[in-house]
C-alpha cells in the first residue's frame, strides 16, 4: 500500500537487516527447540523446549507485525533537535519488575510460613521448601531486581547520554529475552530441574540462554555510550557497566557444565570440590558485590540527586569509592567457606578484603544521604525520597554488619544461623527492596507522562514495609544469635548442652515474627502495584515539563 | 555545560561543571575519617597477612608468624575436649551399670553424656523427650517391650530388636489376616476382646465367648494367658491401656490383619561401649526404668 507520495520521496520499504536476522535466526531455533521437545529425554525438558518454540513463534510474528505496522524509516534519533528516547522496552521492563517483585515476595512469604509450620508443605514435590526457596531467591534477586536494574539502567544510560538507546530490537531482545530466562528458571525449579549452586540454580540451557541476552545486553548499553553527546560519562553509568560486565564474567565463570545429554536437563559443572565452592562463592558474594549493590548504587546516584534536586555531594569519592569497590569487592567471596576445607590463606584473604571493603562501600552511603544536604526537609513532603533515603541508611548498615560477620571469630559464631538470612534481608528488603520502590515510584511516572496516582499511598507503602523489616530483620538477629550460641553451648562435664532439634523448636516464634515481617513487606508492594497501575491507567498527565517531559518512544 | 567555576548557593562548594540530564556534582574533597579509617583498615589487613597464612606462592603460600592452621587448632580443641572428659570418662568405663546407680556422681556423668547422646541418636524416633510416637515406644513409662532394668535396657540398645544383629531381639507380631489364620470378621471379634482386656468399649454385637476363644487359640503363646504379654518375645501387655500403634478398632484390625515389627538399630559398633553405657543409664532414669 504504497501512497504516491512516498513513491516520489524514493523510499521504499524494507526489513532491516536486524528485522530479517532476529526473525530468521529465531524461526530456525524454533525448528530446534520443536525437534528438542520431540526428543527430549525428560519432561521438563521437553516443557521448556516447547516453551521455546512457542517464544521463538510469537517472536517472529511480532517482528512481522512490527514491520508491516511502522513507517519505512525507523524511529529518528532525535526529532526537533532533542533526543528521541526509547522507551518501550523500559516499560516493559518496569512492568515486568513489579509484576515478579510480587511473585518473589509471595513465594519468600510462604516459605517463611513453612518454616514455622512444615504442613504447608503440603507433601507435595513441587511446594516444597527445598523447590520453592531458589524460586524465591531467583524470583527476588534476579527477576524483580534484575528487571529493575535493566529498566533503570536504559533509562539513565540514555538520559545522561542525551542520545537514543543503540540498536533497534536489539533493546526489545534484552527485555524479552531476560524474561524468558526467567521463565525457564522459575518453572525449572518448581520440575526439580537445577544444578544445586546456590543463586545459580538454572540448567545449562537457561544458562547459554542468558549468555545471549547478557551480551546483548552489554552491547547495548556500550554502544548507548559511545554515541553519547555528552563529553563525560556520568557515575551512574560506571557502576551500570561495572554491573554488566562483571556479571557476565560471573556467569561464565561459574557454569561451565557438562550436559549429559544435549536433549536432557541435567549436567554436571566442570569444577569439582573446594575449587567448586570457590567458585561458588566467588561467584555468589560478588553476586551480591555487582548485581545487588554496584547496579543498586547505580540506581541511586541518578534517583537521589534528580529527585532531590541537589547535586551529588562528592565527585571525587565516586571515582575512589567507585574503583575501590569493584577492586576490593572480587576478592571477599572466601570469607563464606570460613572454617572449610578451603585453605586457610584462602579465608585470610577473603576476611581481610571484606573488612577493606567496609569504606568503600560506605562510599557510595556518604555520597547518597549527603546529596540531601540542603534538602533534608523533602524528606516530610516526599515519601518517594524517603525511602530511597532509607533505603541508603540499611545500605550502609548492611554494608557495616557484612564486613562485621566475615570476621572468623563472628563468623564462628553467625555462619549457618538465622543471622545471616537476617543480614541479607536487611540488605535485600531494606536496601535493594526500597531503593527499586523509589526508582519505580519516579520511573513510572516519567515514563508514562503521568503524575504519581497517590503519594499518600506511597507513604502508607512506606511505614508498612519499614515495619515489616523492622520485624523480620530484628527476628533473625535475635533467633540467630541464639541458634549459633545453643549450638556451641558446653556444659561443665563437656558436652553439648542442647540437642539441634531443642535449636530448632526454639526458633519457632521467630520464625513466626519473621513471616510476619514479610507478610506487612508483601502488603506494602501490593499497595505500591496497585499505586502504579492507577498511575498509568487512571493517572492524570504530567503537568510540568520537569524530569519527565520525554518524547514519545514511537 | 555550565561553567567550571559554579558554585552550589547552598553548600559553597564548587561543581566540576558537568551536568548530566539536570544533576551535577560538586567538588567535594574526600571526608578525612572515610580516608583515615580507610587507610586504618588496609593497614590492619597487612598485618593480619603477617600474622596468619595468607598470600599464595608458587608452591606454597606464606604461612604468618605462628604457623596457625584451622586444622591444628580443631586437633588441639578436641583434645582439650577429650581431656576434659577423658578420665571422668574412663571411670564411667571401668564401672558396672549397679555402680553407677549407686554413686550420684557416676550417675549424673552417665545421664549428662546419654542426655547428649540421646538427642543426637535417639530422639528422631523417639522424640527428643523419649515420649515416642506411633510405631515408636514411649520411654518414659514403665511399660517395657524387652524389658526395663538396666542390663535389659542396655541389651536392647546394643543390640536392637529385628536389627538383624546376630544378638538382636527376634519376634513379631503375625499377620494372622494376610496369612490367612484368621478371617475377617473373626479379627474384628478378637480386637473387639483385646479392647475389652484393658477395659475400653466393645462393638454392640461383640461375642465375648468367641472372642476369648480365638485369642485363647491365637493369642496366649505369645501375649499370654490373660495378655499381660511376654518380654522374652517383645510382645506387648495387652492390659495395661499403653498402645504403641493405637487402640481403636480398625488400627486393631490392621495389626491383627497384616502383623507388626518395629525396627530398632543395633548401636553396638556405632556408638562406643561407654557411651552405651552411659545411654542406658540415661533411659533408664527418664521415668520407667526398673
Amino acid at each position: 500500500m504504497t501512497s504516491p507520495s512516498s513513491v516520489s520521496k524514493s523510499i521504499s520499504k524494507s526489513m532491516t537487516m536486524g528485522e530479517a536476522g532476529l526473525a530468521s535466526g529465531l524461526a530456525v531455533f524454533a525448528f530446534v527447540s520443536f525437534l528438542g521437545a520431540a526428543m527430549g529425554h525428560d519432561a521438563a525438558f521437553s516443557f521448556h523446549a516447547s516453551l521455546a518454540c512457542a517464544a521463538s513463534l510469537i517472536s517472529v510474528i511480532m517482528i512481522g507485525n512490527r514491520y508491516l505496522d511502522r513507517p519505512a524509516e525507523l524511529p529518528p534519533a532525535e526529532i526537533g533537535g532533542r533526543p528521541n528516547y526509547n522507551l518501550g522496552p523500559i516499560k516493559f521492563a518496569s512492568a515486568m519488575a513489579m509484576f515478579w517483585g510480587i511473585a518473589g515476595f509471595s513465594v519468600g512469604l510462604i516459605i517463611a510460613m513453612q518454616l514455622a509450620w512444615p504442613a504447608l508443605n503440603f507433601d507435595l514435590p513441587w511446594t516444597t521448601f527445598g523447590r520453592l526457596r531458589p524460586l524465591h531467591t531467583s524470583a527476588v534477586v534476579f527477576a524483580f531486581g534484575g528487571n529493575v536494574l535493566i529498566a533503570s539502567s536504559l533509562y539513565v544510560v540514555q538520559k545522561t547520554c542525551r542520545t537514543r538507546l543503540a540498536g533497534d530490537l536489539a533493546p526489545w531482545f534484552v527485555v524479552v529475552g531476560y524474561n524468558f530466562f526467567i521463565l525457564i528458571a522459575g518453572t525449572g525449579y518448581l520440575l526439580g530441574v537445577t544444578q544445586s549452586k546456590e543463586y545459580a540454580e538454572p540448567e545449562w540451557y537457561a544458562d547459554l540462554w542468558l549468555t545471549i541476552v547478557w551480551v546483548t545486553y552489554l552491547l547495548v548499553f556500550l554502544m548507548t555510550l559511545v554515541k553519547r553527546k555528552e563529553p563525560h560519562i556520568f557515575v551512574a553509568n560506571w557502576f551500570y557497566l561495572a554491573f554488566i560486565i562483571t556479571i557476565a564474567v560471573l556467569h561464565l565463570g561459574n557454569n561451565p557444565a557438562l550436559p549429559v545429554s544435549f536433549l536432557g536437563s541435567k549436567s554436571y559443572i566442570a569444577w569439582g570440590g573446594v575449587q567448586d565452592a570457590m567458585f561458588q562463592w566467588w561467584y555468589g558474594h560478588n553476586a551480591v558485590g555487582f548485581f545487588l549493590t554496584a547496579g543498586f548504587l547505580a540506581i541511586m546516584y541518578y534517583f537521589i540527586p534528580k529527585r532531590a534536586e541537589r547535586p551529588v555531594y562528592s565527585y571525587r569519592l565516586s571515582i575512589i569509592h567507585f574503583w575501590a569497590l569493584i577492586f576490593l569487592y572480587i576478592w571477599a567471596g572466601p570469607h563464606h567457606l570460613h572454617y572449610t576445607a578451603l585453605p586457610d590463606w584462602a579465608q585470610t584473604l577473603g576476611m581481610t578484603f571484606s573488612i577493606m571493603l567496609w569504606m568503600p562501600s560506605w562510599g557510595g552511603m556518604i555520597n547518597g544521604l549527603m546529596t540531601l544536604s540542603g534538602a533534608w526537609d523533602k524528606l516530610r513532603t516526599d515519601p518517594v525520597l524517603r525511602m530511597m533515603v532509607v533505603s541508603v541508611a540499611f545500605y550502609g548498615m548492611a554494608t557495616f554488619e557484612g564486613p562485621m560477620m566475615s570476621i572468623k571469630v563472628v563468623n564462628s559464631l553467625s555462619h549457618y544461623t538465622d543471622w545471616t538470612i537476617g543480614h541479607v534481608h536487611s540488605g535485600a528488603l531494606g536496601w535493594v527492596g526500597f531503593v527499586s520502590f523509589g526508582a519505580l515510584y519516579c520511573l513510572v511516572p516519567w515514563l508514562w507522562n503521568r503524575q504519581l496516582y497517590s503519594l499518600k499511598l506511597v507513604n502508607w507503602h512506606f511505614w508498612i514495609s519499614t515495619i515489616g523489616i523492622v520485624l523480620y530483620i530484628s527476628a533473625m538477629w535475635v533467633s540467630g544469635i541464639l541458634q549459633g550460641l545453643m549450638w556451641r553451648a558446653y556444659t561443665s562435664l563437656g558436652f553439648l548442652e542442647y540437642s539441634f532439634i531443642e535449636s530448632v523448636e526454639a526458633m519457632h516464634p521467630f520464625y513466626i515474627i519473621r513471616a510476619a515481617g514479610g507478610a506487612l513487606f508483601l502488603v506494602g508492594a501490593l499497595i505500591m502495584a496497585f499505586n502504579l497501575w492507577m498511575t498509568v491507567n487512571a493517572g492524570r498527565a504530567s503537568e510540568t515539563e520537569g524530569a519527565g517531559a520525554l518524547q514519545p518512544a514511537e | 555545560m555550565s561553567e567550571h567555576d559554579e558554585i552550589d548557593r547552598v553548600s559553597g562548594r564548587s561543581t566540576t561543571g558537568h551536568e548530566w540530564d539536570g544533576i551535577k556534582e560538586l567538588n567535594t574533597p574526600l571526608p578525612r575519617w572515610w580516608v583515615l579509617t580507610f587507610y586504618a583498615t588496609i593497614i590492619w589487613a597487612i598485618g593480619y597477612w603477617v600474622v596468619y597464612p595468607a598470600w599464595p606462592l608458587v608452591s606454597g603460600y606464606t604461612t604468618g608468624l605462628f604457623q596457625y592452621s584451622t586444622r591444628a587448632s580443631v586437633v588441639t580443641d578436641l583434645a582439650d575436649l577429650e581431656k576434659l572428659r577423658g578420665e571422668k570418662m574412663a571411670v564411667l568405663g571401668n564401672a558396672s551399670l549397679a555402680d553407677i546407680e549407686k554413686d550420684p556422681a557416676l550417675l549424673a556423668l552417665a545421664r549428662a553424656r546419654g542426655k547428649t547422646v540421646f538427642a543426637d541418636n535417639c530422639a528422631p524416633c523417639h522424640g527428643s523427650g523419649g515420649a515416642g510416637a506411633k510405631g515408636y515406644p514411649n520411654l518414659n513409662d514403665d511399660d517395657w517391650l524387652w524389658g526395663g532394668s538396666l542390663d535389659q535396657i542396655m541389651q536392647t540398645i546394643q543390640f536392637g530388636a529385628r536389627s538383624g544383629h546376630a544378638k538382636t531381639h527376634e519376634g513379631q507380631m503375625l499377620a494372622f489376616g494376610r496369612d490367612g489364620v484368621l478371617k475377617k470378621d473373626e479379627i474384628v471379634t478378637v480386637a473387639n476382646y483385646v479392647r475389652s482386656l484393658s477395659g475400653l468399649s466393645t462393638a454392640p454385637k461383640f461375642d465375648a465367648a468367641a472372642g476369648k476363644k480365638i485369642f485363647t487359640e491365637n493369642c496366649t503363646s505369645c501375649h499370654g494367658d490373660n495378655g499381660k504379654g511376654n518380654q522374652e518375645v517383645g510382645a506387648p501387655d495387652l492390659t495395661d491401656k499403653i498402645w504403641l500403634y493405637g487402640s481403636d478398632e480398625d488400627t486393631l484390625v490392621e495389626t491383627i490383619t497384616n502383623g507388626r515389627a518395629g525396627v530398632m538399630p543395633a548401636w553396638v559398633g556405632r556408638l562406643d561401649p561407654v557411651t552405651v553405657k552411659a545411654l542406658a543409664v540415661y533411659v533408664h532414669s527418664l521415668g520407667g526404668g526398673k
